[in-house]
């Protein structure tokens, strides 16, 4: 991208970049640090300060950790089940760092997908959300609807024999648009939520709703809609039989008419497109 | 009497026992240790298969078959004496290398004697034990149920106690010496194969009412001192495999909770049978024992933990599932490979197919292979049979379960449309049952065949009537295998699923309007199908269950099952069911 419209559009991005990579290098260094015995809460506090020593004060949600099954959201019923629990880490079992920093205004939302020593079926899992990956992106340059991808995903998701874990979600979305965040003093939460990130996203829901569009991407009648510009957090999030693998990265989506530019992937040097390319 | 058996004589404690072996002496030896009233030949037919890897090694108890019987016989028989026997044998089969142990019945309970006293730690490699319980863990078993004797657990000791009369029948006095040198002896094999099903032909041998009179010593001398002091300290000193058949006349399952306690590493199975298994399960007996021993051998040093869901009864066994590469015929293939089964995926879609097997291996199917073939196509079925028994082996589940889905008024239908959908729903598991069923069958060891149906089967509808029809068909020709294979041990059970989220929505066929109506239609019970949400894997796990407790029909979901009531009880309110517009 070397025109002047994505230069500066770059510049207003970097923010984000550098969030994001921080937030990755996070969970790549917590995830070197789990041992056998290290419990959910240990490992999502071991996120929080990690980042805090890095000027982190304030979160689009605060960080998750999921262990073994929980991995892929085996049981879960109510919200309340995503937050971390004393459940223990042991050899060989699924996990899953999910965070989501707010530096300089700039919101990151990942996820980290790993195992404690090998487990082929996770491995198995990593390695087949490339095609998601690449399926998101064609899919959005297309401007299909949101709701016609996600089915899309879905599908693909079957064809490969899994199941959709982030249906779990609230409002089973696969996505969700982040902003920047005005900075405060003091950062309140909701739930673990960010009380500034959820008046963005309440407001956004807001303009959407007169506008007919939303800021969640869901199964539903409300994502009935053409990608809309922004920076959409993606989370993709594949089940199979008690494990679960997922990533989230920030997809930016612009009202560019060339198509390379209309959307395209925050960043591609990331943990699971580096183990995608190394694979090749 | 055992083909190809190389025989010998060892001498200790004054006696003598007649000791065969079979296949190659550098291989892992086996020694197989036989029950009451029986001899050595009880393991004829297992013997045989597993000397095509092992070194096998049998011999008659004291007192049976070919070998002496001590003099008095009072006193002859207890378990310090018959362990004596055993190192005698070890020591002239298998001199530098500890052994694997088999026992069955009276032939398991000395083994366990074996595996347990300090004498012989180190001689003894594994044991895999069958219908005869340590005598010491079952005294504690009863002494734990009479000291703390709540209502299930004296239902328990109940349940075993009568399962145990001819133990006590048999420490009377010399009657049970007469009963079997006269008529007992002279009935015993015919009450074998009508009570026992276990197969005519050289077995029993003539020894037996011999056997049987010398054999009473073998309770008489041990059960009741062991039952009444148990040693505490019996615990295995080497990996066991408990091999549980369920239909035992003369042991409770139940015996065998505690075992955990005694042995440490401990890998249970279980298979659906009575109490003769090495008369009528050889190749099972046969393929458990292979593996268990080549594990061991391996040097893992945990036997294999069983990890999904019965994985004491499907781990080893070979599964087929027709229509593998979607939906429900998939979850199943992963549910039988989480439970250690060995897996063919047949699917008409390759791709699909191998897809399944591939992740199959990856969640416990020792093995998994894919297979692409049409279920429809009568010949393409045949050869798979072929290769299946040429390959594989001969199937323990056969799950016919491909179909497809067609919709539309009666009118509409076209005799072509008839044709597809009768051509793979009623026909293919025709093929299947046909073809596999018989393998099964001659093979006479058991088995079970799945068919899925559906709850169309019994809810009419107008909007269903060729696949209405295709699958009542499926319930009905399930009905009638079952009752001709039931003579067999072969299980035949019907799976009538509801509203199932799966693709079958999205290929399936509407009669009567174009294809783009067709494609909207197919979209829109997608979509409610997925609103339903009920998951394959739900379905797959009432068919391993249906498997595992030989049910016949089995509504799944609970409009399924609501409706098979109504078919009983109210079927004119089913009829009025059926004549409701369906929300397309
Ligand atoms: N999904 C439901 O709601 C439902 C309800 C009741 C019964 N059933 C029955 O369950 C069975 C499985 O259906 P599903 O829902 O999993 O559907 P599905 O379409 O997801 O899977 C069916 C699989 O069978 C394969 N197949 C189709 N025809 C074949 C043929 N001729 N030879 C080999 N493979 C073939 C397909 O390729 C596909 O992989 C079918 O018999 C269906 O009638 C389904």
């Amino acid at each position: 991208m070397t025109t002047a419209w994505s230069g500066e559009l770059s510049a207003r991005l970097r923010g984000f970049r550098e969030v994001q990579r921080l937030a990755y290098e996070c969970a790549e260094a917590v995830a070197a640090q789990l041992r056998p015995g290290v419990t959910e809460r240990e490992a999502a506090r071991m996120q929080r300060a990690w980042l805090r020593e890095r000027g982190v004060r304030d979160w689009f949600h605060l960080p998750f950790a999921w262990f073994g099954d929980r991995t892929a959201f085996v049981n879960f019923r109510v919200p309340l089940q995503f937050f971390p629990t004393d459940r223990r880490l042991e050899p060989g079992m699924p996990f899953i760092l999910d965070m989501a920093p707010v530096l300089d205004g700039c919101t990151a939302d990942i996820g980290y997908s790993g195992s404690l020593g090998a487990n082929p079926v996770q491995e198995r899992l990593m390695a087949d959300l490339e095609a998601h990956r690449d399926l998101i992106l064609r899919e959005v340059r297309e401007r299909r609807p949101l709701r016609t991808i996600y089915e899309d995903v879905d599908r693909l998701m079957v064809r490969q024999g899994y199941a959709n874990r982030h249906r779990a979600y609230p409002f089973g979305v696969i996505a969700h648009k982040v902003d920047r965040v005005k900075q405060r003093r003091f950062s309140p939460h909701l739930f673990g939520f960010g009380a500034q990130s959820l008046k963005g996203l309440a407001s956004d829901a807001l303009h959407g709703h007169r506008e007919g569009w939303s800021p969640l991407w869901s199964p539903y009648r409300f994502s009935d809609h053409p990608p809309r510009p922004g920076l959409w957090a993606v989370e993709p999030h594949l089940g199979f039989r008690g494990t679960g693998a997922k990533f989230e990265e920030i997809l930016v989506v612009t009202d560019s008419g060339d198509p390379e530019e209309s959307a395209f992937w925050l960043d591609d040097d990331l943990p699971h497109v580096r183990r995608w390319a190394k694979e090749m | 009497m055992l083909k190809g058996a190389r025989e010998r004589r060892v001498r200790t404690g004054g006696i003598e026992l007649c000791v065969a072996e079979l296949g190659d002496a550098g291989q892992p030896t086996v020694v197989l240790v036989h029950g009451y009233p029986d001899s050595k030949e009880v393991w004829s037919e297992v013997a045989g298969r597993l000397a095509e890897h092992f070194h096998v090694v049998l011999y008659d108890v004291r007192g049976h078959g070919r070998s002496t019987a001590p003099k008095p016989l009072r006193g002859g028989f207890t378990l310090e004496k018959l362990t004596d026997d055993f190192l005698a044998v070890i020591d002239a089969v298998s001199p530098g290398r500890p052994v694997h142990l088999v026992g069955h019945d009276w032939g398991s309970v000395q083994s366990w004697e074996f595996v347990t006293v300090a004498r012989t730690e180190g001689r003894i490699a594994s044991f895999t034990s069958m219908s005869g319980p340590c005598l010491d863990h079952f005294g504690h078993w009863i002494d734990q149920r009479l000291r703390k004797p709540t209502p299930r657990r004296v239902g328990q000791l109940l349940g075993q106690g009568a399962k145990s009369w001819y133990v006590y029948a048999l420490h009377t006095p010399v009657l049970p010496e007469l009963a079997w040198r006269g008529p007992l002896g002279k009935r015993w094999p015919r009450i074998l194969e009508r009570v026992e099903k276990v197969p005519g032909g050289d077995y029993p041998t003539s020894s037996l009412p011999q056997d049987a009179a010398h054999g009473a010593w073998l309770y008489r001398d041990n059960v009741r001192a062991r039952l009444r002091h148990p040693r505490p300290d019996a615990h295995a000193h080497a990996p066991v495999q408990l091999i549980t058949p369920l239909d035992d006349a003369f042991l409770s399952e139940r015996l065998y909770d505690d075992l955990d306690r005694w042995v440490p590493r401990l890998t249970r199975r279980t298979l659906p049978a009575k109490h003769w298994i090495p008369r009528t399960r050889p190749d099972q007996l046969t393929a458990w024992i292979t593996e268990f021993v080549r594990s061991v051998e391996d040097g893992r040093p945990e036997p294999v933990k069983p990890t999904g869901k019965y994985a004491d009864r499907f781990g080893g066994q070979l599964v087929l599932v027709t229509g593998a590469g979607s939906g429900i015929g998939r979850a199943t293939a992963f549910a039988f490979a989480e439970a250690g089964a060995r897996v063919i995926a047949v699917d008409r879609d390759a791709e699909s197919a191998a897809r399944t097997a591939e992740l199959s291996r990856l969640i416990g199917a020792p093995e998994a292979w894919p297979e692409t073939v049409d279920v429809s196509d009568e010949q393409a079925m045949e050869k798979l049979a072929d290769k299946v028994a040429t390959q594989y082996g001969v199937l323990d589940v056969l799950v016919n379960n491909a179909g497809i889905g067609l919709g539309g008024s009666f009118f509409d239908t076209t005799p072509e449309d008839w044709k597809k959908v009768l051509d793979v729903n009623l026909w293919g598991v025709i093929h299947g049952c046909r073809l596999f069923g018989r393998q099964m069958a001659e093979r006479g060891q058991g088995g079970h065949i799945v068919n899925t149906a559906s709850a169309a089967a019994y809810q009419p509808s107008k909007a269903l009537p060729a696949y209405s029809t295709s699958k009542a068909a499926v319930l009905m020709l399930s009905e009638c295998l079952r009752a001709e294979l039931a003579g067999r041990g072969i299980g035949v059970s019907a799976i009538c699923p509801g509203f199932v989220n799966t693709n079958i929505t999205s290929t399936a066929r509407f009669a009567g309007v174009d294809a783009e109506e067709e494609k909207r239609r197919q979209k829109r019970t997608a979509r409610l199908y997925g609103l339903r949400n009920y998951p394959p894997e739900k379905v797959a796990d009432a068919i391993r269950r249906a498997v595992v407790r030989n049910q016949a029909v089995v509504p799944v979901t609970p409009e399924a099952r609501g409706a098979h009531l109504m078919s009983r009880f109210t079927p004119r309110a089913l009829r009025a069911i059926a004549r409701l517009e369906p929300p397309l």
